[in-house]
């Protein structure tokens, strides 16, 4: 029969390879159109300054940003505060994303707690998280403990949300397959839980991230005598605009980098995904 | 031998999706059952398969009662339902973790090879046409080598062509170990086609209406006017099915309890 044809057409080659060329101008131009916008302003701005058209107190331009950061660098204040910040964002993110993920994942596998669980942390979850701030502060002191404490609270909420609605969104007729198969309790969420919650999961986390890096400035505003917050009050209070512009374009980098982390890392995880990617494959 | 006894199906919502469906199905046969949207088809297989519950009645393979998927019982969907974050091989392999690694990637192997698509293995299921992955899903249900394999409309997504094609496929594969096949369709041809005996239903609730003998021997000639005469035969006991002034032309007990 003609239609047999469909089982033996050689078609392996179809997709995987494309052209060197091809492949050079994804790995590099791609990404390199991204930067195009904000380099462009930045030397708009630069050359704005140099040729006198605005004095740049207020708004210096890019190179008095970069002296002060070379400056800050050099008297080794820098990686001071970036520890100091760095350590805290790991520390709540850390424990915003354990305890996100567990109660997360009860609420969703279990009815019983997500009823018992979820009317109370919906609840909680509607209080804005910056109102914890003085209670945490009475509790827990103004050191580093109510920080991250802080900092966990503003993550756990996106991680929680994100892992239950995965879980609540398995596609049942994926889990009958599991069940045609007669996987155990725990072999169903090994072999077809987990990975159906990933692609999910690593949004959640991204998000979490990203309210955990707005929450460290909070909490850093809140009496910090180091930590890149602290260097943006304290060039409000001494009238330095570069040093503040310089903490703002660490958090910018920083950010940027964790945020990639997570992405590389989860990548190969997700090569399987059939998902519409606007623009051709990032 | 797989007996259905008396199996009836009422949904929590109250829906009687099948009553008293009872029929003896010997180790190796092919049964196809047919009948109108909504008449308990689906109900019916999901029960054997151990998915679901019947009500009322029992199911039992080889005197097992089946109230939980069992090992000696697969199923294909209508979908392919692949797992997507696995390689067609991995698909493929997936009942059989149980084995050695070196066993299982050689199972994984033939049965690529007896599909057809060796040169899909490490291919991602998103990545296949439709008749590409029901033939996966074909595959991933007989690897365990089961005893009895239910289809619920496994091509009925599928074009003509490739329908026509998955079909002679599946005699093929039957062939090798003859496991029972029970085939739930709404295609006449299909029926006919495939199996030795075709049921059909008819709808509220859910019941036997008429059992057909095919005694055609394969592979059979779609043209044949032998062929034409079985067709007729189904047609007319489904169209009979679906007239509600045809009486049940025999109690359900009756037609199942021939053997
Ligand atoms: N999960 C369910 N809950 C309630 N009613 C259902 C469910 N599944 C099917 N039904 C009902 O049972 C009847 C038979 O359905 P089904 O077995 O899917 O029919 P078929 O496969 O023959 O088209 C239909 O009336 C359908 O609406
Ligand atoms: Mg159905």
């Amino acid at each position: 029969m003609a239609m047999t044809l469909d089982t033996t057409a050689p078609d392996v080659a179809e997709t995987r390879e494309k052209p060197a060329s091809n492949r050079r101008w994804q790995r590099f131009a791609r990404p390199a159109l991204g930067v195009v916008l904000p380099l462009t302003l930045a030397l708009a701005w630069e050359l704005a300054v140099w040729s006198g058209w605005s004095n740049g107190r207020l708004v210096p331009p890019p190179s008095r940003v970069f002296t002060t950061i070379m400056e800050l660098a050099r008297t080794g204040e820098l990686s001071r505060h970036i520890t100091t910040t760095l350590s805290r964002v790991t520390a709540g993110f850390g424990l915003g994303v354990v305890a996100g993920t567990l109660l997360g994942a009860i609420s969703g596998y279990w009815g019983i707690a997500r009823q018992l669980l979820d009317p109370t942390i919906q609840a909680l979850r509607a209080i804005p998280s910056i109102a914890w701030v003085p209670l945490f502060i009475l509790w827990l002191g103004i050191f580093e403990t109510s920080k991250v404490a802080l900092i966990a609270v503003g993550v756990f909420f996106p991680v929680y949300l994100g892992v239950m609605g995965a879980i609540l969104s398995v596609d049942r007729k994926i889990v009958e397959v599991g069940r045609t198969f007669r996987l155990s309790g725990p072999a169903m969420i090994r072999r077809i839980l987990l990975p159906a919650v990933l692609p999910a999961y690593v949004v959640a986390l991204r998000v979490g991230l990203g309210l955990g890096w707005m929450f460290v400035v909070a909490a850093e505003f809140m009496g910090a005598s180091e930590g890149l917050g602290y260097l943006l009050i304290d060039g409000q209070q001494l009238g330095k605009p570069a040093q503040i512009l310089a903490a703002i374009t660490i958090f910018a980098l920083l950010g940027k980098t964790t945020d990639w982390l997570i992405e590389l890392i989860t990548t190969p995880l997700l090569r399987w995904q059939d998902a519409f990617r606007p623009g051709g494959e990032a | 031998m797989l007996a259905l006894d008396k199996v009836g199906k009422t949904y929590p919502n109250g829906v009687h999706a099948l009553e008293r469906f009872s029929a003896a199905i010997p180790q190796g046969e092919i049964v196809a059952i047919i009948g109108g949207s909504g008449c308990g088809k689906s109900t019916l297989l999901r029960a054997v398969a151990g998915l679901d519950r019947a009500s009322t009645g029992s199911i039992r393979i080889d005197n097992i009662d089946i109230t939980a998927p069992h090992e000696k019982i697969g199923i294909i969907f209508q979908e392919p339902r692949l797992l997507p974050w696995l390689s067609v091989a991995d698909n493929i392999g997936f009942g059989l973790s149980d084995l050695p690694a070196a066993t299982r990637r050689e199972k994984v192997a033939q049965a690529l090879a007896r599909v057809g698509l060796s040169d899909k293995a490490k291919a991602w299921p998103r990545e296949l046409s439709g008749g590409q992955a029901q033939r996966v899903a074909i595959a991933r249900a007989l690897v365990p080598q089961p005893e009895v394999l239910l289809l619920d409309e496994p091509f009925s997504a599928l074009d003509a062509f490739t329908r026509r094609d998955l079909q002679d496929h599946l005699l093929d594969l039957w062939a090798d170990t003859r496991p029972t096949l029970i085939l739930v369709t709404h295609d006449v041809d299909e029926a006919v086609v495939l199996a030795d005996r075709v049921l059909v239903m008819r709808p509220r609730p859910g019941r036997l209406f008429a059992e057909i003998q095919v005694n055609l021997a394969r592979p059979r000639d779609r043209a044949s006017p032998l062929f034409e005469a079985v067709k007729r035969r189904v047609l007319t006991a489904l169209d009979r099915s679906l007239d509600r002034n045809v009486p049940d032309s025999a109690p359900a007990e009756t037609v199942g309890a021939w053997w």
